[in-house]
């Protein structure tokens, strides 16, 4: 042990590259005798495909090879699986339609960007000119995006074989219905919201690229990919798409470029490149253009929800009840069923005491890109849907949000001492102080402060507002048992594998996947303390499913809580068999030994011998204990107890232009409860993201499809994003309280920001409109300032 | 059909056959392997492959190579001396000014731009002069500081 490093702000070690231009990204990467893939894509969301000509293509200089549907249905080739199974209420199976990789002859078109046929050529260009001469003859048929039509009688049907109703699945949790219809009928005050958490696209800004090589002389396949979990992909891919032997596959993972959820999924285009490559012997690259990161990369969000928070008359929250449809888009992506379920449903205890509580959800396809995990994946429309509620109950019963937010927050609890809260939806949270949080907020803020400012500049013709945004959310989905139960085709543990080489430098391999993270840095940070050596004397190795042991990669703020506990298991054996060899050589008893600063040493005497000397022995074995093998390596699995759950407190200051409607941020606030926290400056980061992600989808972000399907904003161009003058400086501030079930005692920072924070925006605009008399209840995210100034006519 | 083409690129003499299609950026990353300049869309809107063109700031995906004959261009790989990083490089390191590392290049590339016409920037004109680059990852509050950390840096320099 030493204490260097764990809860410094060490600068991050993987920063030289980047800001050098070394960074290996996918696309850069050249492969000998490289071809270039341009994928055919549908210009229709919804359409028969009667012929696809590929002669042109095939005459144009420099084309390697084209491959339509009917060449992947003729070699029976699977489509790519979904990983999450969701039944009927009733017990009837999740409708589970086929993901082909290309849609061929007689087949039909399910969304926007439908892959048809690739066209592999010497060079991109050349790749794209003979894109253009493939000639599909459509016939177009009528779409639907809205999942709430998309149930009604007559609509039209995405998968007429599978869901004539367009519906995968139904699903309910909590209390029993008619338990909470009669505590809804039985409050003071209902606060109800009809409204709309928009479809958001994830963006992350490299593009997804995947490289394809099939080696003729090991017969063995690589993929290299911009992936958050290289050996999810190789399962996928392997075993239920192309019928390979998975250790004949390795998937490469390099650096990635952002991932926010985009990143986690099996793309058809992976198996693409990989099943082409071995048909052209050939390695076979395709990047993805933004235009068909638009299309293609699974989006977020994207529920029509009813909700009912029933108040008694001193405004505590008797009763949630909630309707929501679910889109799902055309096809089942990963993680696409769980994400209105058990990442949403299970989230709508809140902070809050509320005694009961229901959700009937229905899960929906349309012809639509598919919906999965974005940033929070679940978590943001839960919190949206609670934290509008209490700041418009707060509202509409003349109560302050603040007051009424402590009126209802459950006491805080440690996990140790005061047992984990049961909610009434399924979750037991590990710890939580809510009031904390919240109290550093209103300090931060200056609330009274804040309220004399806002009476002020209504004087002035000015409209302020503060909305306010307490969330819990849940991290590190496990144990694989539990979500085995609840539909997981997978289990959701991490491995790790600390090997100390014969010199005392330590080779660490995780599981996990940074793409932006910080691995490199944090988990390095912890197993240089362990061990009490140098920084410098300890690497990461990680994305490499041929080194890795298997793992399950990076998404749900899950790396430090279950990848970084599984190092902590390593390393407690390296630990353990350390000191046995210490101890022989010490000619001491094990029981005399203590470990710091790097050498183990016999209590009370100055005789020690270091880390690095018992590494050698151990691989220089002359003297050594009778029995004990060779060697300082150690591969741990960890499969958590419990998931684990951060909270905090968001709060948005915003001033509208009463002219135009334009929203102004003026102060964003974020007190976050992460547990214990390795490295500030990157969990700070972090939540920097997230916020910025969140405070996008409140006042810039959404896609939109029309009726026929089109996504007509489909280019950043026409996509608004947060842009650096978009933003302010962010206030953040945190506390810690522990994670009471993993070792290092941590949470999970990731997705946090991007969860509070979107209600805090739209509470502030809304609170801004009441203060000036407009009493509206809700306005449709993103709020631009069209239709913030509609609202106020 | 190629057109020959010289330029300079971090300060080293190149001579090719381009084909006249052939975006700047592409002839950088394909035929130089520079790779540090990145490609983020396609409507020259994300700022990813941001370069100096004759010392000016340019996206490399709006510019034919064609057009670049003459010039002399300065990618994210010529920034730093030696081992001696250029503040901005430096700034973004030390404030953790990017997380993937995907954007940060053109960030640099276009915050070297505005200090050499504003070595002493406020908050607002940072933000202002960044908004042709996205950053998906940091919120852009490091980057601003990253930006006020080189330019505090380079006045102590100068």
């Amino acid at each position: 042990m030493s204490n260097r490093y764990i809860g410094k702000s060490i600068k991050r070690v993987e920063d030289k590259r980047f800001i050098t231009g070394k960074g290996k990204y996918t696309d850069d990467m050249v492969l000998p005798q490289q071809t270039y893939a341009h994928i055919v894509r549908s210009p229709y969301a919804h359409a028969l495909v009667k012929k696809i000509d590929i002669s042109a293509a095939l005459a144009i200089e420099g084309v390697v090879a084209v491959f339509t549907g009917d060449d992947i249905r003729n070699a029976g080739i699977n489509g790519v699986p979904c990983g999450w199974q969701v039944n009927f209420k009733d017990g009837t199976t999740m409708k589970e339609p086929s993901h082909p990789l290309l849609v061929g002859t007689g087949d039909t078109i399910k969304h926007l960007g439908d892959a048809v046929a690739v066209v592999i050529a010497e060079d991109r260009n050349i790749a794209a000119d003979a894109a253009d001469a493939v000639e599909v003859d459509y016939e177009v048929k009528n779409a639907i995006s809205n999942p709430f039509e998309a149930v009604q009688a007559g609509a039209t049907p995405v998968h007429p074989e599978v869901a004539p109703n367009n519906i995968a699945f139904d699903w309910t949790l909590g209390n029993p219905r008619d338990e909470v219809d009669a505590a809804i009928a039985a409050s003071h005050h209902v606060t109800t919201l009809d409204f709309i958490n928009q479809r958001v696209i994830p963006n992350a800004i490299e593009p997804r690229v995947a490289i394809g090589h099939y080696d003729t002389t090991s017969e063995k396949y690589t993929l290299y990919t911009s992936t958050q979990n290289p050996h999810l992909i190789r399962l996928m891919m392997s075993a239920f798409v192309l019928g390979i032997p998975e250790h004949k596959v390795r998937v490469v993972g390099p650096d990635v470029g952002g991932g926010f959820g985009s990143k986690i999924f099996h793309y058809t285009e992976e198996a693409l490149v990989v099943w082409a490559s071995k048909q052209i012997e050939r390695p076979v690259k395709w990047t993805s253009e933004r235009s068909e990161a638009f299309m293609t990369d699974a989006h977020g969000r994207d529920h029509v929800t009813k909700a009912e928070m029933g108040f008694d008359k001193d405004g505590n929250v008797m009763a949630l009840r909630v309707k929501t449809y679910a889109n799902l888009g055309a096809y089942l992506s990963l993680f696409a069923p769980a994400v209105p379920t058990y990442l949403h449903g299970t989230l709508l205890q809140g902070l809050y005491t509320t005694p009961k509580i229901n959700i009937d959800l229905v899960g929906v396809f349309t012809h639509t890109n598919a919906v999965d995990a974005y940033r929070g994946a679940g978590r943001p429309e839960a919190t949206y849907l609670l934290e509008r509620l209490m700041d418009l109950g707060a509202l509409e019963m003349g109560m302050d949000p603040a007051d009424l937010r402590f009126r209802n927050f459950i006491p805080p609890f440690d996990g140790v001492t005061q047992p984990g809260y049961q909610t009434q939806v399924a979750l037991q949270y590990d710890s939580g102080n809510y009031e904390g949080v919240l109290k550093r907020g209103l300090e931060m803020l200056d609330y009274k402060g804040f309220r004399e400012d806002q009476k002020e500049a209504l004087k002035n013709g000015k409209l302020l507002g503060v909305g306010f945004s307490t969330y819990v959310e849940a991290c590190g989905i496990a144990p694989s048992a539990v979500v085995g139960s609840l539909g997981a085709r997978a289990g959701l543990y991490e491995s790790a594998q600390v090997r100390v080489q014969p010199t005392g430098k330590v080779s660490v391999y995780t599981g996990s996947h940074s793409h932006g993270q910080g691995h490199e840095t944090t988990f390095v940070q912890i197993v240089a303390d362990k061990f009490g050596i140098p920084m410098e004397d300890v690497e990461l190795i990680h994305g490499d499913s041929d080194t890795v042991a298997f793992g399950m990669g990076t998404y749900g703020s899950r790396s430090l809580a279950v990848g970084g506990s599984a190092i902590m298991k390593s390393i407690d054996k390296i630990l353990e068999k350390g000191a046995k060899i210490a101890a022989h050589k010490l000619e001491a008893n094990i029981d005399d030994l203590e470990f710091n600063e790097g050498k183990w040493t016999v209590k009370g005497t100055d005789k020690s011998i270091s880390f690095g000397d018992v590494s050698l022995t151990a691989y220089v074995p002359h003297v050594y204990p009778e029995g004990l093998e060779p060697g300082l390596d150690f591969s741990s699995f960890y499969d958590p107890a419990n998931f684990t759950y951060p909270f905090g407190c968001h709060i948005a200051v915003v001033e509208i232009d009463p002219e135009t409607g334009k929203v102004k941020l003026k102060r964003f606030l974020a007190v976050d409860d992460v547990g214990n926290v390795i490295n500030p400056m990157i969990v700070d980061g972090q939540i920097h993201g997230g916020l910025a992600q969140g405070i996008g989808q409140a006042l810039f972000e959404g896609a939109i499809y029309d009726d026929n399907g089109q996504l007509i904003n489909g280019s950043y161009m026409d996509y608004c994003m947060p842009r650096a003058d978009d933003l302010p400086m962010f206030e953040i501030d945190r506390t810690v309280t522990p994670c009471p079930h993993n070792p290092l005692g941590v949470k999970g920072a990731g997705e946090a920001g991007c969860i509070g924070s979107t209600p805090a925006v739209v509470n502030a605009v809304i609170d801004a409109l009441w203060s000036g008399g407009h009493q509206v209840k809700d306005i449709l995210m993103p709020l631009t300032p069209e239709r913030v100034w509609r609202a106020m006519q | 059909m190629g057109v020959k083409i010289n330029v300079t690129v971090n300060g080293k003499a190149y001579s090719h056959d381009v084909e006249p299609r052939t975006l700047l950026v592409h002839y950088l990353r394909d035929t130089l392997l520079l790779t540090g300049t990145h490609v983020g869309c396609d409507t020259s809107s994300c700022g990813a492959c941001t370069i100096h063109v004759d010392g000016i700031a340019a996206k490399s995906c709006t510019m034919l190579a064609v057009q670049a004959d003459d010039c002399e261009i300065t990618t994210i790989e010529g920034m730093a001396k030696g081992s001696d990083m250029h503040p901005l490089q430096e700034g973004f390191k030390e404030c953790h000014g990017l997380q993937c590392g995907f954007c940060t290049p053109g960030m640099i590339m276009s915050s070297a731009d505005l200090l050499s016409k504003n070595p002493n920037p406020t908050e607002d004109e940072i933000r202002h002069a960044l908004e042709g680059n996205f950053c998906r990852c940091t919120g852009y509050h490091n980057i601003v500081r990253a930006v006020q950390y080189a330019a505090e840096k380079m006045a102590v320099e100068v």
